[in-house]
């Protein structure tokens, strides 16, 4: 039974990993499913709200409320910056070859790290965050602690959010017709350029829960926390399917457990190149992922 | 008859270039401190050509070269220091074991392109890291590996010896870049990045030749590495991080994609104004990235777009300086650009 026990233990501790990835899959995916662009800086944008919880709780201290209330700025911050972004990097470039947005994207992505690193207030060094003491509750031998409830609470209500928006607003079916098809939306009388933006602001908004999800499992933030994250919840995007919101969840979830099942029975330092390894099979065996559609090529 | 006058002219200019060079370097015109900051330059140029290749030539995306040159300079500083074997055959063999890891990466392109590909490439380029840091035995571990043998022992003539060899190898990737993609492999891998189901229909073995692409550029790149070995002396995994394959990538795409001069000056260039910025500390880490983005919003065809896109060739200007009537109007040539 002690197996059995430590698996579970170890599968719980992967769900709520990978409700982060989940969240943070979900921005990419949505980014993926509008203009195809991988967004690489996507897990730059959850170092900034890590960052911004942080100020906001260094000023107002840590209490359950202030945490949840650090929210708020957070994703405001996130979602203006993921806006600006959009504008100033992305657009530009739509009708370019996807080759040149992505590297733009790279470029975002480093200009926030390395930016990050030089704002005096952030700096190289890494900075505790702000943590409530540990509280665990026990439950069969399985043990969760107020953290990762915390997590599993957030995602759900956020990722409820998301469905709400996405399924049952204008702007939910306007995001899902501009991501089947750009021009005949744009022919429709959908204002593509502002469906565009609303996704960078939910995506980063997202990105900034997650951001401080993280950091508050991981207390510990600095300006390239945001580079594995980032890359874990593409390749999670990328699992269940980019484009697909459910995939992103799915995904996000799998690549948690399978991580976290590495490090307890096999070892800690390889759980990174198991994740690659995930997706280099997933991409030549599937290339669509578990729930997206496999799509033909038009020439 | 003329033609290979001028082959023979152009050869000779680049010997005497490559030995004006070495001697200004032996003999202080060109300080010591200006050499080293050349001799990284010519490092970071040929991996920057390895990587031009496979994304400004064949229009596949690789994030990972910094992964090649890891492959290459450990593995010849581990046939350097665990066998023994002379520093030019080892260098070969850290380039050999490279491109045995390029053609790996490169079947995946069977069934991925475009933005997958990258990703792909990127988490190769990971993989490899994180390999290197669990084989303590053969890299060292996270700590790195040190004693690497140099070139040569005579401390004199170390940076001479450097210089010399990286400007050699250089210039030799250099010519043969440009005789490759003058071939009609160099065409058929240039029909891939312009529309590759068309050139699949001309004929062309469109997998074949993306993974001939990506096992030439990840032996460049893995040169690239060998060069580094016994010129740094010394190797540690984080030194071949993802930062280090997009440095490479701004190197191409300042240059100019599919544009070897390009990439030889933007080399070149970058590797000065990363010294000449010193001053500015950590700040000059933003400017990279904003170089990166103001250039693929404004010039995505790099420096090289502003003059058409042509190539530097020697051949022509030989031609024009020895009255010879030029055979061919666009010959591509280039070499002697240290």
């Amino acid at each position: 039974m002690d197996f059995l026990q430590q698996f579970c233990q170890q599968a719980l501790n992967g769900m709520s990993l990978g409700s982060i990835y989940a969240l943070l899959a979900l921005g990419y995916t949505m980014v993926y499913g509008i203009i195809q662009l991988i967004n690489f800086a996507h897990g730059d944008i959850l170092m900034v709200g890590a960052f911004v919880s942080y100020f906001v709780l260094r000023k107002w201290g840590i209490t359950p409320v202030t945490l949840m209330l650090s929210f708020l700025p957070s994703m405001l911050f996130c979602l203006a910056l993921g806006v600006i972004i959009e504008k100033t990097c992305y657009k530009p470039l739509r009708d370019q070859p996807r080759i040149n947005a992505l590297i733009t994207a790279i470029g975002v992505s480093f200009f926030l790290e390395n930016g990050a690193r030089v704002i005096p207030a952030i700096g190289p060094n890494p900075r505790v965050f702000p943590t409530l003491p540990v509280v665990n509750y026990t439950w069969l031998g399985v043990s969760i602690s107020r953290v990762q409830l915390l997590i599993f609470i957030v995602a759900i209500v956020l990722m409820l959010l998301l469905n709400y928006i996405v399924n049952f607003t204008k702007i939910g079916k306007a995001m899902r017709a501009v991501s089947y098809d750009k021009d005949a939306a744009y022919l429709m009388g959908i204002n593509v350029d502002r469906v565009i933006s609303f996704t960078f602001a939910l995506g980063s908004a997202l990105a900034a829960a997650a951001g401080i999800l993280f950091a508050s499992a991981y207390p510990q933030i600095e300006p390239y926390m945001g580079i594995m994250p980032g890359m874990k919840a593409f390749i999670a995007a990328v699992l269940g399917g980019i484009g697909s919101i459910p995939g992103a969840v799915l995904g996000g979830l799998i690549l948690g457990i399978a991580e976290t099942l590495t490090k307890g029975f096999l070892s800690s330092q390889l759980s990174d190149a198991i994740a690659f390894g995930l997706l280099i099979l997933i991409l030549v065996v599937r290339p669509s992922g578990l729930l997206g559609k496999p799509m033909g090529e038009k020439v | 008859m003329s033609k290979k006058k001028t082959t023979v002219t152009s050869f000779f200019v680049v010997v005497v270039v490559l030995l004006l060079l070495t001697i200004m370097v032996r003999y202080r015109v060109i300080d010591e401190y200006t050499s080293q900051v050349l001799t990284i330059a010519g490092i970071n140029v040929i991996v920057a050509l390895g990587l031009n290749l496979i994304s400004g030539f064949t229009g596949q995306l690789a994030l990972g070269h910094a992964g090649f040159m890891a492959v290459g300079a450990y593995t010849t500083a581990a046939l350097m220091m665990k066998f023994n074997v002379p520093t030019f055959l080892a260098m070969i063999g850290g380039a050999l074991m490279a491109a045995l890891f390029g053609f790996l990466i490169g079947l995946p392109t069977l069934r991925l392109r475009g933005d997958y590909l990258a990703i792909v490439t990127l988490g190769f380029g990971e993989i490899i890291r994180v390999i290197m840091i669990n084989l303590p035995e053969l890299t060292g571990g996270p700590a790195g590996l040190k004693g690497i043998p140099p070139f040569t022992t005579n401390f004199q003539w170390r940076p001479v010896v450097s210089f010399a060899i990286v400007a050699v190898t250089m210039t030799l990737v250099i010519v043969f870049l440009s005789n490759l993609l003058k071939s009609s492999h160099g065409k058929a891998i240039i029909s891939i990045r312009e529309d590759e189901i068309a050139a699949n229909a001309m004929g062309i073995n469109v997998f074949y030749y993306k993974i001939f692409a990506f096992t030439i550029s990840a032996f460049i790149g893995g040169l690239g590495g060998a060069l580094y070995a016994p010129f740094f002396g010394y190797l540690s995994p984080n030194m071949f991080n993802f930062q280090k394959s997009v440095e490479f990538l701004i190197i191409v795409v300042l240059g100019g994609m599919g544009n070897l001069t390009g990439t030889v000056l933007a080399g070149i260039g970058l590797t000065y104004l990363q010294e000449i910025l010193r001053f500015l500390k950590d700040y000059r880490l933003v400017i990279y990235p904003v170089i990166l983005i103001l250039v693929m919003i404004f010039q995505p065809s790099g420096v090289m777009g502003l003059f058409g896109n042509r190539e530097f060739s020697l051949t022509a200007l030989v031609n024009k300086l020895i009255g010879a009537p030029s055979s061919r109007p666009k010959s591509e040539e280039k070499a002697g650009e240290v």
